[in-house]
């Protein structure tokens, strides 16, 4: 894959954030994911190219975080969070259930290329356990059957919207450009906060009644 | 009054998020006024305050920044610390995500005390649209000049990896390398970022001085207890009516905060609870009148942590979630040290042999005895935060754990632990 004149730019941009290039690697794979969907080779090259290291070098970082996939994912990449609180609270069975309904395994991605599933370790939403993560978005205290419905709902390429995120959700590629520093514009949607966010917030205001 | 939002006075603003309503609320004012003072004075202002770090370990914050060199012609950086993975801790994310302009007035004051131009905010990348908010806060605070004017700050979104909410493990990952904690000494105080001077904060620590800056410090030593001053964000997941984040002064209990919270579920009881994340030992019903700050939990045996209270009812398996948390480390570990390592690895195996109801009483005692090879043995406290949930689990627990081998299989059933179980009928 041939990188275009803008691309390369942008990296150059990218690189241009830091001190010091080589901190510069962690944007970068995050922005070569968002243009194959997967750190692919030619991504892993380029940065050693651009940041005057070993191919190996890279690699070796890239491998070391789960975020950075070194094969295709789905579309839509669903996260259902399987450690202790989540998964008492229903994330084991939402994550055995669309197993099931989607006929995949853990890191399977369906036949169509639009969803692929993932067990993931806890995501800062414990207050609204059970969570299921979908292209690192919220979507908060989740059923078996709403999960079933929204990996449904991505595979008719209507996904159902984030609980706390944008007005819709982005594809894979376009959260891994986001997660590159690039501003996609998206910062002012969605709400600010949920209601157990604001709970103690709320009990404040009405003890002051 | 038992709550006090601070932090969170605003959140419940449709904008909270924005400049706008950040500058609505005497947003920018704080560092207009801390830009005005002697950096000495800044870090004095803070040790006064007694602001103690909100990431886990509690040390003082003023004191931190009191570290860095002075007059040593290097460049100095600060970093935040946004990697919010502990297990149960959701504090730092609805922060980031309600009022990012907080964070960054934070960043500009605090760099200006340690003498640094360039602060770096370390994200988790999990979370998009956090990322977003911030991003946007920061490009919003350079186009109103509160920003590019002496103090820069860049956002880096890491990837995937909890070790790197290691202060160490995250300043290589900041250079962009695989993130794994470094000897120390030398501390990141003298040798941090680039091998300069560095101090790394978690966003509670930074976003709550602002508030300092513009009431005082004597105002911030009205509220907590004796040496756990100021008010803190208190997150009640689990097994609770109704979870979520409660704002109060250091010193609350958890029987207060159940009483806010509606209490355990309706129809069960408390069984067990983590007072700082799963890093920190459990507590049980025990330990409802415990003052929740950073005296109170430590002298119970436990940690305050990140506040993080997880609470389980009686309808959850006690190796269950040990076993999870355990999976979680042995997942987590970075593989640098090698009783971390290996250690979580065979502790693991065990777990799942004793979640089946398979093995011997001997096994509980070889857990305790790999936990004792893996904790204190390695670089970093993850290896501590590993063996917490064994330890305490078998300390309160451990009839539980022979129960289950007498019974040759699992004791709860995991669909009444669920938030979709049916209610629990006359209970």
């Amino acid at each position: 894959m041939a990188y275009s004149i803008d691309e390369l730019a942008r990296m150059d941009s990218i690189i241009k954030r830091y001190p010091r290039s080589r901190s510069a690697i962690m944007p970068l794979l995050h922005y070569v994911q968002s243009l194959a969907g997967y750190v692919n080779n030619e991504g892993i090259e380029l940065i050693a190219q651009l940041l005057s290291l070993e191919a190996a070098e890279v690699s070796a970082v890239a491998s070391f975080y789960t975020q950075y996939k070194r094969t295709p994912v789905g579309e839509y990449h669903v996260g259902v969070c399987t450690n202790t609180l989540c998964a008492v609270m229903g994330g084991d069975a939402i994550f055995a259930g669309l197993k099931e309904h989607l006929g995949v395994e853990n890191d399977g991605v369906t036949s169509d290329g639009k969803v692929s599933l993932e067990h993931i370790e806890c995501n800062a939403a414990c207050d609204y356990a059970p969570v299921v993560m979908a292209n690192w978005e919220f979507y908060d205290n989740q059923t078996v059957q709403s999960a079933k419905d929204l990996v449904d709902s991505m595979r008719t390429a209507n996904p159902i919207p984030p609980t706390r995120g944008p007005d819709t959700l982005v594809t894979w590629k376009e959260a891994s450009a986001v997660l590159a520093g690039i501003n996609d514009g998206k910062a002012h949607e969605g709400i600010q906060a949920g209601a157990p966010t604001l709970l103690g917030l709320k009990i404040s205001k009405e003890e002051k009644r | 009054m038992k709550l006090v939002p601070v932090l969170s006075a605003h959140w419940d603003e449709k904008d909270s998020f924005t400049i706008q309503a950040y500058t609505r609320h005497d947003g920018y004012k704080a560092s207009q006024k801390a830009l005005a003072m002697e950096p000495d004075a800044l870090i004095q202002l803070v040790k006064d305050s007694g602001l103690r770090g909100r990431g886990g370990a509690g040390f003082p914050t003023g004191m931190k920044w009191g570290f860095i060199p002075q007059g040593d012609n290097k460049e100095h950086y600060l970093v935040v610390n946004a990697d919010e993975s502990e297990p149960g801790t959701c504090k730092d994310t609805p922060l980031m995500m309600a009022n990012p302009h907080v964070l960054i007035e934070g960043c500009i004051i605090a760099a200006h005390a340690i003498r640094a131009k360039t602060a770096f905010i370390y994200i988790r990348g999990e979370l998009t649209h956090v990322v977003r908010r911030v991003n946007q806060a920061i490009e919003d605070a350079y186009k109103a000049g509160h920003l590019g004017k002496g103090i820069e700050i860049i956002l880096h979104v890491g990837a995937g990896a909890y070790i790197c909410g290691e202060e160490t493990a995250l300043l290589d990952s900041l250079e962009g390398f695989r993130g794994q904690p470094r000897l120390r000494p030398p501390f990141p105080a003298i040798a941090g970022l680039y091998g300069m001077p560095t101090v790394v904060n978690n966003v509670e620590s930074i976003a709550s001085v602002p508030a300092i800056v513009l009431h005082g410090a004597e105002w911030y030593q009205s509220m907590g207890t004796e040496k756990s001053k100021g008010t803190t964000m208190y997150s009640l997941s689990g097994h609770v009516k109704n979870p979520g984040q409660f704002e109060a002064p250091l010193g609350i209990t958890l029987r207060e905060l159940l009483e806010l919270a509606g209490g355990v579920r309706e129809g069960h009881r408390l069984k067990f609870w983590t007072p700082g994340g799963s890093s920190t030992p459990i507590f049980t019903d025990a330990h409802l009148d415990i003052p929740l700050d950073y005296e109170g939990v430590a002298a119970a045996g436990s940690m305050l942590g990140t506040k993080a209270l997880q609470i389980f009812d009686e309808t959850t398996s006690i190796i269950r979630a040990v076993l999870r948390w355990t999976e979680f480390y042995k997942h987590e570990s970075c593989g640098k040290c090698t009783p971390c390592r290996e250690g979580t690895w065979w502790l693991v195996q065990i777990l799942r042999d004793l979640d089946a109801g398979v093995g011997t009483e001997e096994d509980l005692n070889k857990l305790l005895d790999i936990c004792d090879n893996i904790a204190g043995r390695s670089f970093c406290a993850l290896a501590d935060g590993a063996v917490a949930p064994i330890i305490s689990s078998l300390k309160y627990f451990r009839q539980e754990y022979l129960d289950q081998l007498a019974n040759k299989g699992p004791l709860f059933d995991p669909d009444e632990s669920t938030l979709f179980a049916p209610a629990k009928v006359g209970a």
